[in-house]
């Protein structure tokens, strides 16, 4: 049995970044539905900077990889995403500081502080037809699971989660000036999280994590 | 996609050096930054005002940089928020000792992304204060909402809390002004093309060859109605009437008057709007102090139009004719 590190995580986040690179006209083609049409590009940019940043760099602990990554996000991806995503990672980066390798636990602490940062950060709530829709569920799903984690049925959730954000009515940011029109799409920024949280259960499952 | 660029990725860096290659007499740029900042920043004993947002709104906002009016902009991507450190940076460049305005338009984006950039300055001890503009009346201020949004009405925050900044008034005093300001403008625009962001390559969204949208914002969010085209006299009686009606203007008033393109449309169209828009004024016995057309707050290369009405009293008045020279404004 071993558990998650640096390069199980560095892995994680090239491969998220390789994700959103092959899929970046589709989120932004979510997000012309329902909102500006830039958040393909926005993650995509910002992704592509923390795959370049981390390459070339040497880590002692999680938490300086997490606080890295969520620097580069905030300096780089711009919209409301950038200060999401990056609060995220830098909350993360707090429970991580100091670790060399992460249980199951340290990682549902570390979702859930970061999940707080996004509810701090955006002022949204379950059901707002956010990306809080995906990573609130994720989250509980973890904190309730640390003895026997199933990483596929967390990938289904998380895809699940994803896909019923399009029968929602969005109540914050642009989406919510489109009220009721905003009912049929899925929502870009939850769609983003659901890659990457299904791309962090790959990386996970196959390190066997416990 | 037909553009007049080199590289889809660097339009605003590249239209951030070409403009302040233009105007060195008002601005700088923060080296290695997409901030514009006054030729003769930090002013001392002034109040800072910086403002910004996505580009593709020139020349909003690097164009009201100078005495007057602005101290900083900072341009993000094409309608995507500035950065907090790019944010950070205009308000460290500005900082005169005496506290920094940030005169932020209503964009989930963009207020996340100031109110980080303010909490890293008062981090390093400098004093900020936050505006939000949200003057476009074509949607509904709910709190199931994000709220209106800030379009053109934004120039006249701009304009006058920078006047005020200019005699020497405290950052609360300059504060207070501006949300004066925001109080007593409305606007409301409209919208008969698409408009393409550079990276995007296509339009994001579409309009039919015969249909305008009414109430569109300014990247192309969705307005009150999508409807066939209708003459000039009948858009600005649908924007202007809507515009009055929220700000519950009295007769005898006296207003500002802005005319803003979106991008794509002439200054004869804005002209044949601004008659109609006069005509309506009068009738209702509201003076029109002062007429501003042309473009403002563009939207890429949309065709279409904005009206804003600010209502004034004799201070704000007196604000308004006090002298302002940027690129792009002069009094």
């Amino acid at each position: 049995m071993m558990a998650v590190g640096i390069n199980e995580m560095k892995t994680w986040l090239k491969n998220l970044n390789e994700r959103i690179q092959q899929n970046k006209m589709y989120l932004t083609e979510l997000d012309q539905a329902i909102g500006d049409g830039d958040h393909g590009l926005n993650m995509a940019r910002g992704f592509q900077e923390v795959r370049k940043k981390i390459e070339g760099t040497d880590y002692d602990h999680l938490g300086s990889l997490f606080k890295d990554t969520g620097m580069t996000l905030l300096s780089k991806v711009g919209g409301a995403s950038g200060p999401l995503f990056g609060t995220a990672f830098l909350k993360a980066s707090g429970v991580l500081n100091g670790k060399t390798t992460m249980t199951v636990a340290d990682l549902g602490q570390a979702l859930e502080s970061a999940l707080d940062g996004i509810k701090m950060r955006g002022k949204a709530q379950l059901h707002d037809k956010t990306m809080i829709d995906v990573w609130e569920p994720v989250v509980l799903y973890v904190k309730a699971n640390e003895e026997e984690m199933d990483w596929d049925r967390l990938i289904a959730l998380a895809e699940e989660k994803m896909e019923a954000t399009k029968e929602l009515e969005a109540k914050k940011g642009r989406a919510s000036y489109l009220g009721k029109r905003s009912i049929g799409h899925i929502d870009p920024g939850a769609a983003s999280s659901a890659y990457l949280f299904t791309e962090l259960a790959t990386v996970i499952k196959g390190a066997n994590i416990t | 996609m037909k553009k007049l660029i080199n590289h889809p990725e660097e339009v605003v860096q590249e239209m951030v050096a070409g403009f302040v290659a233009a105007y060195p007499k008002h601005v700088k740029q923060v080296p290695d930054t997409s901030v514009i900042v006054r030729a003769d920043s930090p002013v001392q004993g002034k109040v800072g005002l910086v403002s910004g947002g996505g580009s593709g709104h020139e020349p909003s906002h690097g164009g009201f940089v100078g005495k007057g009016m602005l101290d900083g902009a900072v341009a993000g991507e094409v309608f995507t928020s500035p950065t907090p450190d790019q944010v950070f940076e205009a308000i460290k460049a500005v900082d005169g000792g005496k506290g920094v305005l940030l005169i932020i338009k209503n964009y989930t984006g963009d207020v996340m992304n100031f109110e980080m950039a303010a909490e890293l300055a008062e981090m390093e001890g400098i004093k900020v204060a936050k505006v939000v503009v949200n003057d476009d009346v074509a949607v509904e201020d709910s709190t199931y909402t994000t709220g209106r949004r800030g379009i053109a009405g934004t120039i006249f925050v701009h304009k006058i809390a920078g006047a005020l900044a200019e005699t020497g008034a405290s950052l609360e005093e300059v504060e207070a002004v501006a949300n004066k300001v925001i109080q007593n403008v409305r606007s409301m625009g409209m919208a008969l093309s698409p408009c393409t962001v550079p990276a995007a390559g296509k339009p994001g969204f579409s309009i039919g060859e015969t249909e305008m949208e009414i109430g569109m914002g300014i990247h192309g969010e969705p307005g009150i109605e999508r409807t066939d085209i209708r003459p000039a006299n009948e858009v600005a009686e649908i924007l202007l009437t809507k515009v009055l009606e929220d700000l519950q203007i009295q007769d005898h008033s006296k207003v500002a008057v802005m005319i803003n393109g979106l991008g794509a449309t002439p200054l004869m169209e804005l002209y044949i709007v601004n008659h109609k828009v006069s005509q309506m004024l009068k009738e209702r016995n509201i003076e029109v102090y002062e007429t501003f057309v042309g473009e403002y707050m563009t939207s890429i290369e949309m065709a279409g139009c904005s009206i804003s009405l600010l209502q004034l009293d004799d201070d704000l008045t007196e604000l308004l004719d006090a002298d302002a020279n940027t690129p792009a404004f002069r009094k």
